[in-house]
């Protein structure tokens, strides 16, 4: 269980190895702070929806019905992060207002799908899910925060050609760290 | 005739050539990227998620132009996430059913379908707008356009990675294979050297500030 969860922030990485939850990777990317409130929330929604997703998933196999587990995974996945997002504005505002404004993109955000996707296609158990959730959302926002640091700092100080400039550049970015992690697999066994 | 066939289809011929370059959703708007690399290093993957996607897009935007008169406003995104899953379902238990190889493959990838931002983006920016027949050919320029990126990514991390084109040598047989294409690494360097090559031959330049 501690192995999943190790492998699933390292050598697994949600973002750098499965190449999971790009388009908010790259456009929520600019800068460090924006980085680090979507990567909360999505730490957060992830474990939530991981979490949640499993019973219900073994409800679809227990009566049959679990090729509908896509439509349903989906719907749960909207309904929890709009259920989050007025629970936080009522009970907690000051993490509604840090990363209020990122939780409506988490449903597209491909990375939570893919969490539920993948406890399936791997069959873990619901400690295993849980703790691979956990892992992901971790993993992705290290991608997202270290990514961030670096097309910051680029955007100021180097000097980049005209087509590469903007997502070109984030990309050969997001390949290098990506080599970077590649350099973790068999560190967990 | 060609030239009277263009007037006559010139709002068809225009939405075609918006999905297929000036407006490709890969390259220029950078949506649906997930699937882009993860799938990209084998080009009959590649061929068989286009497909996938291309006709999860006409399907999805035709429903929604068809019904579009009676989606309440305020709950049209999550009528448009049932429609597009419900044809994800369909496209993967094909897959599942027809093309087993390439559905294990592609594993959890098929099902990401949903996510991707294309098929939403075009039910919400055009579909919710347009008449059945033009969301039809949209759907279509988008996903071929879609298709083409993706084939042109794998063909060249395949040949890279095993030197070979769907499975026919075309590398030498000195060829040392770069594993390197095959993982995610690959994908990234070489999606990111194809926005700049097509950045640079359109002149379509991303201002920063």
């Amino acid at each position: 269980m501690i192995q999943i969860f190790f492998e699933s922030i390292l050598d697994n990485n949600i973002a750098l190895a499965l190449i999971l939850g790009m388009c908010p990777l790259i456009a929520i990317s600019t800068n460090v702070k924006n980085a680090v409130g979507m990567g909360l929330a999505v730490i957060f929604v992830v474990t939530l929806t991981g979490i949640i997703n499993y019973p219900i998933y073994l409800l679809l196999q227990r009566t049959g019905t679990s090729q509908l587990s896509l439509l349903v995974f989906i719907i749960t996945i909207a309904a929890t992060v709009q259920f989050l997002e007025m629970f936080l504005e009522k009970f907690i505002p000051a993490l509604y207002n840090a990363f209020g404004i990122f939780l409506p993109l988490i449903t597209v955000n491909c990375a939570v799908l893919g969490v539920s996707l993948f406890f399936v296609n791997r069959e873990y158990t619901f400690l295993e899910t849980a703790s691979f959730s956990l892992g992901a959302g971790i993993g992705w926002f290290i991608a997202i925060v270290l990514l961030a640091s670096v097309r910051e700092k680029m955007d100021k100080h180097s000097v980049i050609p005209k087509g590469l400039a903007g997502k070109g550049i984030a990309f050969i970015v997001l390949g290098i760290l990506s080599l970077a992690f590649v350099g973790f697999a068999g560190l967990t066994g | 005739m060609i030239k009277f066939i263009r007037m006559k289809y010139t709002k068809w011929y225009n939405i075609m050539r918006d999905g297929m370059s000036r407006n490709n959703p890969i390259l220029i708007a950078v949506l649906g990227i997930c699937s882009a690399l993860a799938i990209t290093n084998r080009v009959d993957n590649a061929i068989a998620m286009g497909i996938g996607v291309t006709f999860v897009i006409i399907a999805s935007s035709a429903t929604v132009s068809l019904i579009r008169q009676f989606i309440p406003g305020r709950v049209r995104m999550v009528t448009y996430m049932v429609i597009i899953s419900t044809f994800v379902i369909a496209v993967q238990m094909f897959m599942e059913g027809f093309l087993p190889d390439i559905a294990e493959e592609l594993g959890p990838y098929v099902g990401l379908i949903i996510t991707n931002c294309i098929v939403m983006g075009r039910a919400e920016a055009f579909a919710s707008k347009n008449p059945v027949k033009y969301t039809v050919i949209d759907g279509l320029a988008n996903g071929l356009g879609y298709m083409f990126v993706l084939v042109s990514i794998a063909v060249v991390r395949e040949a890279l990675a095993f030197g070979t084109i769907l499975d026919m040598r075309v590398m030498p047989s000195t060829w040392v294979n770069w594993t390197v294409m095959a993982i995610a690494p690959g994908g990234f360097f070489i999606l990111g050297l194809y926005i700049w090559l097509m950045r640079s031959l359109t002149k379509n330049y991303e201002t920063q500030a």
